[in-house]
Protein backbone atom coordinates (compact mmCIF):
# COMPACT_ATOMS: atom_id res chain seq x y z
CA UNK A 1 0.00 0.00 0.00
CA UNK A 2 1.17 3.05 -0.72
CA UNK A 3 0.16 6.76 -1.46
CA UNK A 4 -0.56 9.42 1.40
CA UNK A 5 -3.67 10.75 -0.10
CA UNK A 6 -5.72 8.11 1.25
CA UNK A 7 -5.32 9.00 5.10
CA UNK A 8 -7.76 12.06 4.66
CA UNK A 9 -10.20 9.92 2.89
CA UNK A 10 -10.27 7.03 5.39
CA UNK A 11 -10.52 9.31 7.96
CA UNK A 12 -13.06 11.34 7.21
CA UNK A 13 -15.32 8.59 6.64
CA UNK A 14 -15.17 7.28 9.90
CA UNK A 15 -15.49 10.55 11.76
CA UNK A 16 -19.23 12.36 11.41
CA UNK A 17 -20.13 10.34 8.55
CA UNK A 18 -22.52 8.66 11.03
CA UNK A 19 -25.38 7.66 9.27
CA UNK A 20 -28.45 8.47 11.59
CA UNK A 21 -31.59 5.89 11.21
CA UNK A 22 -33.77 8.32 9.47
CA UNK A 23 -30.68 9.39 6.71
CA UNK A 24 -30.93 5.80 6.23
CA UNK A 25 -34.66 5.73 5.77
CA UNK A 26 -34.11 8.88 3.74
CA UNK A 27 -31.19 7.04 1.30
CA UNK A 28 -33.48 3.84 0.87
CA UNK A 29 -36.41 5.97 0.08
CA UNK A 30 -34.45 8.30 -2.49
CA UNK A 31 -31.48 5.28 -3.94
CA UNK A 32 -34.19 5.57 -7.16
CA UNK A 33 -35.13 8.83 -7.33
CA UNK A 34 -37.16 11.32 -6.35
CA UNK A 35 -40.71 11.46 -6.92
CA UNK A 36 -41.44 13.09 -10.40
CA UNK A 37 -44.05 16.01 -8.80
CA UNK A 38 -44.00 19.39 -7.56
CA UNK A 39 -42.90 19.10 -4.34
CA UNK A 40 -40.73 15.87 -4.18
CA UNK A 41 -38.90 16.51 -0.61
CA UNK A 42 -42.41 17.23 0.77
CA UNK A 43 -43.68 14.07 -0.76
CA UNK A 44 -40.03 12.41 0.86
CA UNK A 45 -41.09 14.02 4.35
CA UNK A 46 -44.60 12.37 4.31
CA UNK A 47 -42.51 9.18 3.87
CA UNK A 48 -40.20 9.74 6.65
CA UNK A 49 -43.07 11.50 9.07
CA UNK A 50 -40.81 14.95 9.23
CA UNK A 51 -41.75 18.40 7.96
CA UNK A 52 -40.51 19.30 4.34
CA UNK A 53 -38.07 21.72 5.51
CA UNK A 54 -36.53 19.37 7.91
CA UNK A 55 -36.20 17.15 4.51
CA UNK A 56 -34.50 19.58 2.83
CA UNK A 57 -32.10 20.18 5.58
CA UNK A 58 -31.36 16.98 5.84
CA UNK A 59 -30.31 16.48 2.07
CA UNK A 60 -28.40 19.55 2.43
CA UNK A 61 -26.73 18.01 5.18
CA UNK A 62 -25.86 14.89 3.36
CA UNK A 63 -24.37 16.94 0.52
CA UNK A 64 -21.65 18.71 2.94
CA UNK A 65 -20.71 15.65 4.30
CA UNK A 66 -20.24 14.61 0.87
CA UNK A 67 -22.74 11.50 1.72
CA UNK A 68 -24.46 12.42 -1.74
CA UNK A 69 -22.44 14.00 -4.34
CA UNK A 70 -25.03 15.99 -6.24
CA UNK A 71 -28.77 15.64 -6.40
CA UNK A 72 -29.15 15.80 -10.50
CA UNK A 73 -30.94 14.13 -13.21
CA UNK A 74 -28.67 11.68 -14.66
CA UNK A 75 -27.86 11.24 -18.01
CA UNK A 76 -27.81 7.40 -19.93
CA UNK A 77 -25.08 8.49 -21.92
CA UNK A 78 -25.40 5.37 -23.84
CA UNK A 79 -28.63 6.73 -25.15
CA UNK A 80 -27.48 9.84 -25.57
CA UNK A 81 -24.78 8.34 -28.40
CA UNK A 82 -21.93 7.99 -26.05
CA UNK A 83 -21.96 4.27 -26.69
CA UNK A 84 -18.14 3.72 -26.16
CA UNK A 85 -16.23 3.91 -22.75
CA UNK A 86 -13.27 3.19 -22.09
CA UNK A 87 -11.53 2.17 -18.76
CA UNK A 88 -8.14 3.67 -19.31
CA UNK A 89 -5.38 2.49 -16.40
CA UNK A 90 -2.45 3.33 -15.67
CA UNK A 91 1.02 2.53 -13.74
CA UNK A 92 2.12 5.67 -12.09
CA UNK A 93 5.09 6.59 -9.67
CA UNK A 94 3.53 6.18 -6.57
CA UNK A 95 5.18 9.93 -5.75
CA UNK A 96 3.13 11.53 -8.53
CA UNK A 97 -0.03 9.96 -8.64
CA UNK A 98 -2.26 12.24 -6.34
CA UNK A 99 -1.24 15.08 -8.86
CA UNK A 100 -1.74 12.96 -12.17
CA UNK A 101 -4.76 12.46 -10.87
CA UNK A 102 -5.89 15.31 -10.15
CA UNK A 103 -4.94 16.72 -13.67
CA UNK A 104 -6.45 13.77 -15.48
CA UNK A 105 -9.46 14.30 -13.50
CA UNK A 106 -9.97 17.57 -14.76
CA UNK A 107 -10.01 16.75 -18.49
CA UNK A 108 -13.49 17.55 -20.06
CA UNK A 109 -13.78 13.78 -21.67
CA UNK A 110 -13.03 12.05 -18.65
CA UNK A 111 -16.13 10.92 -16.32
CA UNK A 112 -14.00 9.89 -13.27
CA UNK A 113 -10.75 9.16 -11.63
CA UNK A 114 -9.60 7.30 -9.01
CA UNK A 115 -6.35 6.05 -7.41
CA UNK A 116 -6.86 1.63 -6.88
CA UNK A 117 -4.12 -0.49 -4.99
CA UNK A 118 -2.06 -2.69 -7.30
CA UNK A 119 -2.11 -6.60 -6.95
CA UNK A 120 1.39 -7.72 -8.60
CA UNK A 121 1.98 -9.33 -10.53
CA UNK A 122 -1.84 -9.82 -11.87
CA UNK A 123 -2.57 -5.93 -12.15
CA UNK A 124 -0.04 -3.37 -11.93
CA UNK A 125 -2.16 -0.05 -13.10
CA UNK A 126 -2.84 2.03 -10.00
CA UNK A 127 -4.52 5.17 -11.50
CA UNK A 128 -8.09 4.82 -13.15
CA UNK A 129 -9.80 7.04 -15.49
CA UNK A 130 -13.04 6.49 -17.12
CA UNK A 131 -13.63 8.11 -20.81
CA UNK A 132 -16.60 8.29 -22.75
CA UNK A 133 -17.05 8.80 -26.85
CA UNK A 134 -19.35 8.27 -29.61
CA UNK A 135 -16.66 6.23 -31.66
CA UNK A 136 -13.71 4.02 -31.25
CA UNK A 137 -11.33 6.40 -32.74
CA UNK A 138 -12.59 9.21 -30.47
CA UNK A 139 -12.04 7.10 -26.94
CA UNK A 140 -8.48 6.18 -29.01
CA UNK A 141 -8.39 9.68 -29.13
CA UNK A 142 -8.92 10.37 -25.75
CA UNK A 143 -6.45 7.60 -24.41
CA UNK A 144 -3.73 9.37 -25.86
CA UNK A 145 -4.28 12.76 -24.91
CA UNK A 146 -4.29 10.98 -21.51
CA UNK A 147 -0.76 9.27 -22.45
CA UNK A 148 0.62 12.52 -23.07
CA UNK A 149 0.37 13.55 -20.10
CA UNK A 150 1.55 11.28 -18.32
CA UNK A 151 4.23 9.50 -20.44
CA UNK A 152 7.29 11.08 -18.08
CA UNK A 153 5.85 9.23 -14.55
CA UNK A 154 4.35 5.57 -16.15
CA UNK A 155 6.37 2.77 -15.32
CA UNK A 156 6.23 -0.74 -16.86
CA UNK A 157 5.61 -3.93 -14.88
CA UNK A 158 4.61 -7.02 -16.57
CA UNK A 159 5.89 -5.22 -19.74
CA UNK A 160 3.01 -2.98 -19.93
CA UNK A 161 2.82 0.15 -18.58
CA UNK A 162 -1.05 1.06 -19.80
CA UNK A 163 -4.17 -0.16 -20.89
CA UNK A 164 -7.81 0.87 -21.86
CA UNK A 165 -10.09 -2.11 -21.44
CA UNK A 166 -13.25 -1.17 -23.28
CA UNK A 167 -16.74 -2.72 -22.36
CA UNK A 168 -18.32 -5.06 -24.90
CA UNK A 169 -21.72 -5.57 -22.92
CA UNK A 170 -23.41 -3.63 -20.16
CA UNK A 171 -24.57 -6.77 -18.15
CA UNK A 172 -26.06 -5.40 -15.06
CA UNK A 173 -26.75 -1.60 -14.37
CA UNK A 174 -28.65 -0.14 -11.13
CA UNK A 175 -28.06 2.55 -8.53
CA UNK A 176 -26.94 2.18 -5.26
CA UNK A 177 -28.72 -0.75 -3.08
CA UNK A 178 -28.16 -0.20 0.84
CA UNK A 179 -29.66 -3.56 2.18
CA UNK A 180 -32.77 -4.21 2.23
CA UNK A 181 -33.36 -3.95 -1.71
CA UNK A 182 -36.92 -3.77 -2.97
CA UNK A 183 -36.47 -6.08 -5.38
CA UNK A 184 -38.96 -4.84 -7.83
CA UNK A 185 -37.13 -3.50 -10.74
CA UNK A 186 -35.67 -6.77 -12.93
CA UNK B 1 -29.46 4.86 -32.73
CA UNK B 2 -29.64 8.40 -32.52
CA UNK B 3 -32.49 9.76 -30.39
CA UNK B 4 -33.56 13.64 -30.92
CA UNK B 5 -34.41 15.44 -28.09
CA UNK B 6 -36.48 18.78 -27.66
CA UNK B 7 -34.09 21.31 -26.88
CA UNK B 8 -35.62 21.96 -23.55
CA UNK B 9 -34.24 18.77 -22.68
CA UNK B 10 -30.90 18.98 -23.68
CA UNK B 11 -31.18 22.10 -21.85
CA UNK B 12 -32.32 20.49 -18.67
CA UNK B 13 -29.45 17.37 -19.08
CA UNK B 14 -26.43 19.42 -19.32
CA UNK B 15 -27.46 22.26 -16.79
CA UNK B 16 -28.97 20.02 -14.31
CA UNK B 17 -26.65 16.51 -14.68
CA UNK B 18 -24.49 17.98 -11.71
CA UNK B 19 -26.96 19.99 -9.08
CA UNK B 20 -30.66 20.37 -8.98
CA UNK B 21 -31.89 23.17 -7.38
CA UNK B 22 -32.40 22.47 -3.80
CA UNK B 23 -35.69 23.90 -2.81
CA UNK B 24 -39.41 23.11 -2.39
CA UNK B 25 -40.62 23.02 -5.63
CA UNK B 26 -37.59 22.65 -7.97
CA UNK B 27 -39.12 21.75 -11.55
CA UNK B 28 -40.47 25.24 -10.93
CA UNK B 29 -37.23 26.73 -10.36
CA UNK B 30 -36.23 24.58 -13.70
CA UNK B 31 -38.77 26.69 -15.20
CA UNK B 32 -37.99 30.33 -14.49
CA UNK B 33 -34.61 29.76 -15.81
CA UNK B 34 -35.38 28.34 -19.50
CA UNK B 35 -39.08 30.02 -19.56
CA UNK B 36 -41.44 27.65 -19.47
CA UNK B 37 -43.70 26.05 -17.12
CA UNK B 38 -43.14 24.07 -14.55
CA UNK B 39 -45.62 21.31 -15.88
CA UNK B 40 -43.35 21.38 -19.18
CA UNK B 41 -40.09 20.52 -16.93
CA UNK B 42 -41.73 17.60 -14.99
CA UNK B 43 -43.42 16.29 -18.75
CA UNK B 44 -39.99 16.77 -20.14
CA UNK B 45 -37.90 14.67 -17.23
CA UNK B 46 -40.75 12.11 -17.09
CA UNK B 47 -40.47 11.14 -20.81
CA UNK B 48 -36.67 11.57 -20.78
CA UNK B 49 -36.77 8.89 -17.57
CA UNK B 50 -39.71 6.92 -19.63
CA UNK B 51 -37.18 6.53 -22.65
CA UNK B 52 -34.16 6.08 -19.99
CA UNK B 53 -31.84 8.73 -21.66
CA UNK B 54 -31.95 9.85 -18.07
CA UNK B 55 -31.87 6.66 -15.76
CA UNK B 56 -32.79 8.49 -12.03
CA UNK B 57 -33.31 12.03 -11.01
CA UNK B 58 -32.61 12.38 -7.18
CA UNK B 59 -29.98 12.02 -4.94
CA UNK B 60 -26.65 10.60 -6.11
CA UNK B 61 -24.54 8.55 -3.07
CA UNK B 62 -21.23 8.07 -2.73
CA UNK B 63 -21.37 4.54 -1.99
CA UNK B 64 -17.96 4.75 -0.23
CA UNK B 65 -19.73 7.29 2.39
CA UNK B 66 -22.91 5.53 2.55
CA UNK B 67 -21.38 2.53 3.16
CA UNK B 68 -18.48 0.48 2.26
CA UNK B 69 -18.01 -0.59 -1.72
CA UNK B 70 -15.08 -1.53 -4.05
CA UNK B 71 -14.60 -1.62 -7.89
CA UNK B 72 -13.61 -5.72 -8.56
CA UNK B 73 -12.56 -8.01 -10.93
CA UNK B 74 -13.09 -11.75 -11.98
CA UNK B 75 -10.77 -13.62 -15.09
CA UNK B 76 -13.40 -16.19 -16.33
CA UNK B 77 -12.98 -18.13 -20.08
CA UNK B 78 -14.30 -16.02 -22.90
CA UNK B 79 -17.37 -18.74 -23.09
CA UNK B 80 -18.25 -18.72 -20.02
CA UNK B 81 -18.52 -14.75 -19.04
CA UNK B 82 -22.74 -14.78 -19.54
CA UNK B 83 -22.68 -18.05 -17.11
CA UNK B 84 -20.17 -16.69 -14.72
CA UNK B 85 -21.83 -13.02 -14.92
CA UNK B 86 -25.49 -14.36 -14.41
CA UNK B 87 -24.19 -15.65 -11.08
CA UNK B 88 -22.25 -13.05 -9.72
CA UNK B 89 -25.62 -10.46 -10.91
CA UNK B 90 -27.45 -12.33 -8.91
CA UNK B 91 -25.88 -11.03 -5.33
CA UNK B 92 -28.00 -8.35 -4.76
CA UNK B 93 -24.35 -6.55 -3.68
CA UNK B 94 -23.86 -6.06 -7.03
CA UNK B 95 -24.96 -2.93 -8.73
CA UNK B 96 -23.18 -2.45 -12.34
CA UNK B 97 -21.74 -5.28 -14.17
CA UNK B 98 -19.55 -4.71 -17.14
CA UNK B 99 -18.11 -7.11 -19.56
CA UNK B 100 -14.51 -5.81 -20.76
CA UNK B 101 -11.88 -6.61 -23.53
CA UNK B 102 -8.92 -8.10 -21.10
CA UNK B 103 -8.08 -11.15 -19.13
CA UNK B 104 -9.67 -9.88 -16.49
CA UNK B 105 -13.44 -9.29 -18.56
CA UNK B 106 -16.04 -9.09 -15.82
CA UNK B 107 -16.14 -5.58 -13.94
CA UNK B 108 -18.43 -4.80 -11.06
CA UNK B 109 -19.04 -2.89 -8.27
CA UNK B 110 -19.84 -4.32 -4.87
CA UNK B 111 -21.80 -2.11 -2.24
CA UNK B 112 -22.92 -3.52 1.43
CA UNK B 113 -23.22 -1.44 4.47
CA UNK B 114 -20.29 -2.00 6.09
CA UNK B 115 -16.53 -3.12 5.58
CA UNK B 116 -17.20 -6.28 6.99
CA UNK B 117 -20.40 -7.42 4.85
CA UNK B 118 -18.48 -6.54 2.11
CA UNK B 119 -15.74 -8.85 2.82
CA UNK B 120 -18.40 -11.54 3.15
CA UNK B 121 -19.82 -10.23 0.03
CA UNK B 122 -16.67 -10.81 -1.87
CA UNK B 123 -16.31 -13.89 -0.25
CA UNK B 124 -19.47 -15.29 -1.61
CA UNK B 125 -19.04 -14.35 -4.92
CA UNK B 126 -15.86 -16.12 -4.93
CA UNK B 127 -17.22 -19.12 -3.60
CA UNK B 128 -20.34 -18.77 -5.86
CA UNK B 129 -18.29 -18.17 -8.95
CA UNK B 130 -15.48 -20.42 -8.25
CA UNK B 131 -12.96 -17.34 -9.59
CA UNK B 132 -10.84 -15.50 -7.29
CA UNK B 133 -12.06 -11.63 -6.95
CA UNK B 134 -9.68 -8.72 -8.05
CA UNK B 135 -10.43 -6.65 -5.25
CA UNK B 136 -9.88 -2.87 -6.29
CA UNK B 137 -11.08 -0.29 -3.29
CA UNK B 138 -10.74 3.60 -4.30
CA UNK B 139 -7.66 5.08 -2.22
CA UNK B 140 -8.54 8.33 -4.02
CA UNK B 141 -11.21 10.27 -6.10
CA UNK B 142 -10.08 12.55 -8.57
CA UNK B 143 -13.28 13.45 -10.20
CA UNK B 144 -16.18 12.25 -8.86
CA UNK B 145 -19.78 13.55 -10.13
CA UNK B 146 -19.59 10.93 -13.18
CA UNK B 147 -20.69 14.06 -15.38
CA UNK B 148 -18.97 15.53 -18.40
CA UNK B 149 -20.94 17.86 -21.07
CA UNK B 150 -22.93 16.58 -23.18
CA UNK B 151 -21.97 17.44 -26.78
CA UNK B 152 -25.60 17.25 -28.58
CA UNK B 153 -24.49 18.53 -32.14
CA UNK B 154 -21.32 16.96 -32.74
CA UNK B 155 -19.66 20.35 -34.10
CA UNK B 156 -20.43 22.34 -31.41
CA UNK B 157 -18.10 23.09 -27.88
CA UNK B 158 -19.48 21.83 -25.45
CA UNK B 159 -22.37 24.37 -22.80
CA UNK B 160 -21.69 25.14 -19.91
Amino acid sequence: MSVSTCQSEQTSTQESQTITTLERQYILLTQKGLPLVASPYKAVAEELGISESDTIAMTESLLARGIIRRVAAVPQHYKLGYTFNGMTVWDVADEVASEMGKKIGNLPFVSHCYLRPRHLPDWNYNLFAMVHGKSAEEIEQFRSQIKQILQPVLQTHNNKSDDMLTSSKILKKTGLRLGKSRKSEA
Amino acid sequence: MTIHLPELAKKLINQYQKQFPLTSQPYLAMAEQFDCSEQEVMDCLALLSEQDVISRIGPVFDHKKAGASTLAALAVPEDKIDEIAEIVNQFEQVNHNYAREHSYNLWFVVTAANQPLLDQAISAIEDASGYPVLVLPMEAAYHIDLSFDINFEQPRKALN
